[in-house]
């Protein structure tokens, strides 16, 4: 019940965007308008890439239904949006805040940044796990260095069930 | 399994060491599944209701259920009927003997049950603590030389030394898709946790990993390759 609520949060939060981008295509594009597709990237807070929201289901997605990619781009763009990229307002999602910024190419949303979003506290773990890319690999290799300590998969659990106590007799 | 307490401040007596002791000893009598007599076996011969639960046993289930919750179900103590908290057990202990420490007015030290660490201050020539990552392929080898200078957990999750002590949840599964994941987290509960769902999950961990804020990782995989999260490099020691 608690992801239900959260995902109706977050469902409301990208409601009120999505009205809000609508809006501003009724404006005529305002003064946050900006070219789109020259979007320094976003770094979310604490150094992460902004992050999706892979869990939540397809259907609270305020975009509009994308053109088939077969319909070749009209020079006038005929979707409800005007292109652009368009900034949201900080939205307090209760477990945090969530600020998003749309980009409109052809009339439909193409992209939603996450320019704020909660990745402080374990309830929006949850929510902000997503597959990343991964960055770099290297061959593992025998370092020679003096260490205090090794980290090592003991059989852990087992050797927890096994009871510690026998261990600390031993350690004694 | 070796327990390892190092005390480094010149205050510290075998006292301290010995109420670390006495707790972990305490621990194992109340959540070792391997003892009949356990508060937990008696839970799961239905001896004793979970209402009835100690507040400790309390405590431990609590912080499970949260944990499954925060990895997407990946993290479960209950099998078959069966809760094994042993998962989150060990680096809830190894904390809370950390915090018996420094409420024994000790700064310097390291607790290590079986491969996973909690380091407090410094070593004893007054440098930052040095973990190695042991070699998943060779034990006797290090390959990565870790420098924990602010009180930070390491956690070291594999399947190289026991086939199939980790499972995945989701599929019953024995979780097999990498060799190891080496978890550093602010404390060592936030590692050990980490690093236990974070293997069951495979190749995916590693990308959860990044996403969980304070914890950093790195991974081997069965063909020697490894990778890691984007704020790891911090905490390697310069060759």
């Amino acid at each position: 019940m608690d992801q239900l609520k959260k995902y109706l949060q977050i469902t409301v939060v990208l409601g009120a965007f999505g009205l809000l981008v609508w809006v501003k295509s009724l404006e005529q594009g305002t003064g946050s308008r900006e070219v789109a597709g020259s979007l320094p990237p976003v770094s979310g807070p604490g150094g992460l890439p902004p992050a999706g929201f892979p869990d939540m289901p397809a259907t609270l997605t305020p975009a509009p239904t994308p053109p088939p990619a077969a319909t070749p781009a009209p020079s006038q763009p005929r979707g409800k949006y005007k292109d652009g990229t368009y900034t949201g307002s900080v939205a307090d999602a209760y477990y945090g805040n969530i600020q998003v910024r749309a980009v409109i190419r052809n009339g439909s949303i193409t992209d939603v940044q996450f320019l704020q979003y909660p990745n402080d506290n374990q309830t929006s773990l949850y929510i902000n796990s997503q597959a990343l890319p991964i960055l770099r690999s290297e061959a593992i290799q025998a370092q020679s260095a003096q260490v205090d300590i090794v980290s090592g998969a003991s059989d852990s659990s087992a050797a927890f069930r096994e009871s510690l106590g026998s261990a600390l007799s031993q350690a004694v | 399994m070796p327990v390892s307490v190092e005390l480094v401040d010149p205050w510290a007596t075998a006292h301290d060491a010995g109420a670390v002791f006495g707790l972990l000893d305490d621990i194992d009598l109340r959540f070792s599944t391997y003892k009949k007599e356990s508060e937990i076996s008696e839970i799961n011969r239905g001896k004793r209701s979970l209402r009835n639960a100690s507040d400790a046993m309390k405590k431990i289930l609590d912080l499970s259920e949260e944990t499954k919750r925060v990895t997407h179900g990946y993290f479960d103590i209950r099998h078959d009927g069966i809760i094994d908290p042993s998962g989150i057990v060990k680096g809830w202990a190894i904390l809370e003997a950390a915090r018996l420490l420094r409420g024994r007015y000790l700064l310097n030290f390291a607790v290590t049950i079986a491969g996973d660490s909690q380091v407090s201050g410094r070593n004893c020539t007054d440098e930052p603590w040095r973990i190695g990552i042991e070699n998943p392929f060779n034990r006797k080898e290090l390959i990565k030389v870790l420098v924990l200078g602010n009180g930070e957990g390491v956690a070291t999750s594999g399947q190289y030394i026991r086939k199939g002590h980790i499972y995945n949840p989701k599929t019953g599964q024995t979780a097999a898709d990498i060799m190891s994941i080496t978890v550093i987290g602010s404390d060592i509960y936030e590692a050990d946790r980490f690093a236990t769902a974070a293997f069951a999950m495979g190749k995916g961990g590693l990308a959860f990993i990044e996403r969980v804020s304070g914890c950093e990782a790195y991974m081997v995989g069965h063909d020697k390759q490894a990778s890691w999260t984007s704020g790891f490099d911090r905490y390697v020691m310069a060759e």
